[in-house]
């Protein structure tokens, strides 16, 4: 019997796939799901993990972070952000092109899955860029990027502007079925912004982006995907009516999937008072209004799937003058319990719910075999303890970087076991 | 170091922080302090023997040379650092400007920066007085204390009267202090400029909008015109300076609207003949020239206090003239 073989015994397993939610064993051999059930005997040589009073969830998905390597391995390495995934619960990870050099070319790809598998820790998926260099002007080479390994097409970073270069990019990508993701944001509109405009930029005289230039782009997004029929993924929503605009679409049968973060989920634009860098993402944490209807986007399905948009900065990079200071987040690491703490134990969303947005949706939504327990998957699984207490400290992060808003949060709920095809990469 | 309850605390970094008794208690240790100016040898010891370092990142001639002659005045030791020629241009990052600072021991720093919040960002890391002297589009607050002191000497009060400011309000870290300071000092005031130069959300500051500047002039007792910054044009803001003359220029022909007792402020440098005429910069309702003068004494007034001086000790605090 293999090493990778681990009976889980006595937990709760939630599985949105089957619709289960109930006290039972799981059987991982050789890296791979065998059984769900009751009273399942463990193998020779199988590790048994007694699972009483925990969550055994499939290992969760997060199709949104950065990585930095190659080009800013002092922010983050790809093995470090592994392990920062797999300490948060995450069995797999999808790295967002816009590295140095953007990873718009088989080599790159290749050299982004391989540095994943070296690490041993989280799988990690390269996503390839939509244009070349991430410049907007012409389509990489979508079919050999697929071919190395890409799962996914973005410029995340930046958006793609050129109406017909997404035309292009939607069709193309239809003969691999892969989804274009895209950061809805039309640069014009939000020329200059580095915070949400409205009544706290107004008074801190910084410089606004209006929800209007991520409405146009998501509302473009839409109807360019309808024309094409190509399956259009948006990435992190924060407006309201851009909720409202993917909620329509989908009644009309577009094939759209869409992401809510936890920050836009839990904050508004009044945690930038104090000029506090760490609040600064893109987009930009917007109103209560906006962030109800994210949260309500995000419990009625419209918005999916949950990713963090993880995105480490080094702490200098982070120590200046808001406008200077790099747009974004870490948020690997405390996503589940950030989750587990605002949504499930608030009594909002239940555990089947926040597993389909965690695990089962992105894993649909990027075409990975993640995201579920039946028979045959990969031995993914992600062990919670969901009493376990536990504070914030950026200190104690994996990730190279420190940059959280959410320093100093009590939160109830946090991986402790931490399962890639049947190998303990994570253990509490 | 004892003070009253209505001293500055630490730093200056905004009007919007300030209480409407720490406002006054500013404006009424300027006024003894204006005499200084006056005097054949403009000197008294107040700060004798410390060190202040005007850490100007953005250009700037006049909000410097007023910051400099108010330290002098006072007696202090200054250095001058500019965007140009400073570590700041080989890529030194502010929070190692304000280490390297704080290693010197100096006891205050004026800054001037181009980012909002980057007084606030240096007064909390370094344990010397911090004065904004202009951060990005934030607050300037110097500026508008200089402007409530002279509409005060005008009209003797502040309260009660109608105060519009006219221009790029979007831009403008002169426009957010001057609204803070005179809502908190009972003044109504009022925006008017280009849609595209007044930000969203104004209103909810508790501010009036014109669109016409002929109505904010009939309206008001003072306007205070900004300069239009002419990279605005460039960056689209407004169609063009001719334009924008006819349309918001603050004009001899639209002062006819004005009341008798009617003050124009304009805290420079101005664009003649865009927002403002040159017969109306020189004219019988401009106070331009009696800012700058109040800017002198303002500057020396917040330099006192935020070095422990007391606003009731500001009359003896001058007669101890040195030279």
């Amino acid at each position: 019997m293999s090493a990778r073989t681990i009976l889980f015994q006595g937990g709760r397993i939630v599985d949105p796939s089957q619709g289960l939610d109930g006290v039972l064993d799981l059987l991982v051999v050789s890296g791979k799901v065998a059984k769900v059930g009751k009273g399942l005997e463990a193998p020779e040589n199988a590790r048994v993990v007694s699972c009483e009073a925990r969550l055994v969830l499939p290992g969760l998905v997060d199709v949104h972070v950065h990585l930095r390597e190659p080009g800013a391995e002092h922010k983050e390495t790809i093995a470090s952000g592994a392990r920062a995934a797999v300490a948060g619960g995450f069995t797999s990870i999808c790295a967002m092109p816009n590295t140095d050099p953007v990873i718009d070319s088989p080599a790159t790809v290749g050299f982004v899955a391989a540095a994943g598998r070296e690490a041993g820790l989280a799988r990690v998926y390269p996503v390839g860029a939509i244009s070349v260099g991430q410049r907007g002007e012409q389509l990489t080479e979508i079919g050999e990027l697929v071919e190395a390994g890409a799962v996914a097409i973005t410029d995340d970073g930046s958006p793609v502007m050129d109406s017909g270069l997404m035309r292009m990019a939607l069709e193309y990508s239809r003969a691999f079925d892969i989804p274009v993701a895209d950061h809805p944001e039309d640069m014009g509109l939000s020329r200059g912004g580095v915070m949400n405009e409205g009544l706290v930029s107004a008074r801190l005289g910084l410089q606004g982006k209006p929800n209007a230039s991520e409405d146009v782009h998501i509302a473009r997004d839409l109807l360019v995907a309808e024309l094409t029929g190509g399956h259009i993924h948006l990435q992190h929503v924060s407006t309201r009516l851009g909720v409202d605009l993917i909620r329509r679409a989908k009644a009309r049968g577009v094939r759209v999937t869409a992401e809510a973060t936890p920050h836009h989920l839990l904050l508004t634009e009044t945690s930038v008072e104090g000029y506090r860098t760490d609040a600064k993402m893109n987009p930009p944490l917007r109103t209560e209004a906006d962030r109800a209807a994210v949260e309500e986007g995000f419990l009625d399905g419209t918005l999916d799937t949950l990713a963090t948009d993880h995105a480490p900065h080094h702490y200098d990079e982070k120590e200046q003058a808001f406008d200077d200071a790099p747009f974004g987040i870490v948020g690997l690491e405390t996503a589940l319990g950030l989750l587990l703490t605002h949504f499930v134990e608030a009594g909002k969303l239940d555990l089947l719910a926040l597993v389909e947005r965690m695990s089962l949706n992105p894993a649909r939504a990027f075409g990975l075999k993640a995201g579920t327990l039946a028979d045959g998957a990969p031995g993914d699984v992600t062990v919670v303890d969901p009493e376990l207490e536990w504070t914030v400290d950026p200190t104690a992060f994996h990730s190279k970087s420190r940059n959280t808003p959410f320093k100093g949060q009590v939160l109830r709920g946090r991986a402790v076991l931490t399962v890639v095809a049947g190998r303990v990469v994570h253990e509490l | 170091m004892n003070r009253t309850a209505s001293s500055l605390g630490k730093d200056l970094v905004g009007i919007e922080g300030l209480s409407a008794d720490q406002i006054v208690s500013i404006l009424d240790t300027a006024e003894p302090f204006k005499e200084i100016s006056e005097r054949r040898i403009k000197k008294v010891p107040v700060l004798r023997g410390k060190t202040i370092v005007n850490l100007f990142l953005e250009p700037s001639t006049r909000t410097r040379i007023s910051f400099e002659f108010a330290e002098k005045r006072l007696s202090a030791d200054t250095v001058n650092i500019t965007a140009t020629g400073s570590s700041v241009v080989k890529g030194e990052t502010l929070v190692d400007t304000a280490r390297n600072l704080e290693a010197m021991r100096i006891d205050m720093v004026v800054i001037r920066h181009g980012s909002s919040g980057a007084a606030r960002f240096l007064a909390e890391r370094i344990p010397s007085n911090v004065v904004n002297a202009g951060d990005g589009s934030h607050e300037h607050p110097t500026q508008a204390l200089l402007d409530l002191l002279t509409i005060r000497d005008h009209f003797g009060k502040i309260e009660g009267l109608k105060v519009c400011i006219i221009g790029d309000i979007l831009h403008s870290r002169v426009a957010r202090s001057n609204i803070f300071g005179l809502l908190k000092l009972g003044a109504e005031v009022a925006v008017c400029g280009p849609m595209t130069l007044l930000p969203t959300g104004i209103d909810a500051l508790g501010v009036h909008v014109f669109r016409r500047v002929e109505e904010a002039i009939e309206w008001a007792n003072v306007v205070n015109v900004l300069r239009l910054q002419l990279e605005r044009m460039k960056a689209g803001f407004v169609p063009s300076l001719r334009e924008y003359n006819r349309i918001y220029g603050v004009s001899t022909a639209r002062l006819k609207k004005a009341g008798p007792d009617f003050l124009v402020l304009h805290p420079g440098p101005m664009n003649r003949g865009v927002e403002i005429d040159s017969d109306v910069a020189d004219g019988p309702h401009s106070v331009i020239l009696r800012q700058v003068t109040n800017g002198v004494a303002v500057r020396m007034a917040v330099l006192y206090l935020l070095a422990g001086g007391m606003p009731e000790q500001a009359e003896a605090a001058k007669q101890g003239d040195v030279g």
